[in-house]
């Protein structure tokens, strides 16, 4: 239960880390805010020959609104993120994320960066990417490219990531005001992973609704976009019979797969009660700001 | 590979300074090295909270961060509460309601609790019980902690009490 040996570099800008990681291709881990990976190297699950520790670097920890997006530095932890107030006004559906996020003593070392370089398939950021589909910003010594969620996850803990690559930023566009949101989760114990989580957003005008999104957490082998039901939404509004078609079509949309904690067929049927239960959440708050 | 490096902190308002691996766990060059075993190691992979300390104010767990990665910081562990042979108001509710059976997580309990009640300095009862499951204690005494913590609320309000 301790890490194994490894060098350990701390650099101070995103172009010293950049040049440490292509030096040694591919056999560097980047560490963030160390709470997935200190557990794994503890365990000695990984056993890299260095350690790039992103913790000095100032310069990847900023929240900013930029042309109607809001941008995260990867390093910015996520209690910044849950008592940000840019946050809270302009992606009120993260805040209620980030609650979710393991626990305070979590947030404080956890990043937004690093949530999602690690693609957990049960973790709360992922699914608010995908539902927002907002995209992230990855960098190496050659240059820099942006990435849409679903060109970013692969499976299970894999992303399109190169190992020369660092996740520098993450974009997540503006909710329209008065959109209604919300991030339903069920897990054992509040923190754990999430058995199945859901992240909703809608958008009224009147009564029509132009934009409803809906992604998952812990019910796919990567965050899944439940377009299908969306439609339905987009299409017959947000009355309880829609309501109940949509989150009937949910759980038809996932694939998940059994383990200790639940069965596929169980995290299909939450799929579906968590859909409906973020939507009516969703409906009660749209049209509140 | 890689020797010793030196690590500077100030711990409980006093400069300290170590020698150890980059690999080693904070939590145990606090103990080891410096000699401060009120922090307690439990799972050893951030999942019981009995290893949980200030760093710059704010609880995290010392068993899945690097020493090497506290430097330069301000660390409180439990051992800073106490003040001049006075037990520390959030303590001191602990002893009152009986928040401690066999004590392994009280150390973590009592640094999670003092920053959980900082950001919510009037909680409600589902707030503190959301908040303290950050940390597990297995003797399962939970009620005790959750009516010592509700009980310290209004005294850390009321008070300048450091940390």
């Amino acid at each position: 239960m301790k890490p194994p040996r490894f060098e350990y570099h701390a650099p101070t800008t995103t172009e010293e880390a950049l040049g440490l990681l292509a030096r040694y291709g591919g056999e560097a881990k980047v560490l963030a805010g160390g709470q997935s990976l200190m557990p794994l190297l503890n365990f000695r699950l990984v056993r890299p020959a260095a350690l790039i520790d992103l913790n000095r670097i100032a310069a990847l920890a900023y929240i900013r609104e930029v042309d109607g997006q809001v941008r995260f530095g990867a390093m910015t932890r996520q209690r910044a993120v849950e008592f940000s107030p840019v946050v809270r006004q302009r992606l009120p559906l993260l805040t209620e994320a980030t609650r979710w996020v393991g626990h305070l003593p979590i947030r404080t070392r956890g990043t937004i960066g690093g949530s999602i370089a690690h693609a957990d398939p049960a973790a709360e950021y992922p699914a608010v990417l995908t539902a927002l589909d907002g995209e992230v910003v990855a960098r190496s010594a050659r240059g820099e490219r942006t990435l849409r969620p679903r060109d970013l996850f692969q499976t299970y803990l894999t992303t399109t990531l190169e190992s020369d690559e660092i996740l520098t930023e993450v974009r997540l566009p503006a909710m329209p005001a008065g959109a209604g949101y919300a991030f339903e989760e069920f897990a054992r114990r509040h923190g754990d992973f999430a058995i199945v989580g859901i992240a909703a957003l809608i958008a009224l005008e009147g009564r029509r609704v132009v934009r409803a999104r809906l992604a998952t957490a812990g019910a796919h082998p990567v965050p899944c976009r439940l377009r299908a039901a969306e439609e339905i939404l987009e299409r017959d509004g947000l009355n309880d019979e829609a309501i109940a078609a949509a989150a009937a079509r949910a759980g038809e949309l996932v694939e998940p797969d059994s383990d200790i904690h639940a069965s596929a067929d169980y995290r299909r049927h939450l799929t579906g009660v968590l859909t409906a239960r973020a939507l009516k959440r969703a409906r009660a708050r749209a049209g509140e700001r | 590979m890689p020797g010793p490096v030196a690590v500077r902190l100030t711990i409980n308002g006093t400069p300290r300074e170590g020698r150890c691996e980059p690999r080693k766990l904070l939590v145990d060059f606090l103990r080891e090295d410096l000699g401060l075993t009120g922090t307690h190691v439990g799972c050893e992979h951030g999942i019981c909270g009995a290893c949980t300390i200030l760093v710059n104010g704010e609880a995290a767990r010392s068993c899945i961060m690097l020493a090497v990665q506290a430097e330069g910081s301000e660390i409180v562990t439990v051992e800073g509460l106490a003040r001049d042979g006075r037990l520390h108001p959030l303590q001191e509710a602990f002893r009152e309601h009986h928040g401690l059976q066999c004590g392994f997580c009280t150390p973590g309990m009592l640094l999670a609790a003092l920053d959980f009640l900082r950001m919510h300095p009037d909680p409600t009862e589902s707030q503190i019980r959301e908040g303290l499951s950050a940390v597990l204690c297995r003797c399962t005494g939970y009620q005790g902690i959750v009516n010592a913590v509700k009980a310290a609320a209004p005294v850390l309000r009321g008070g300048e009490h450091r940390p």
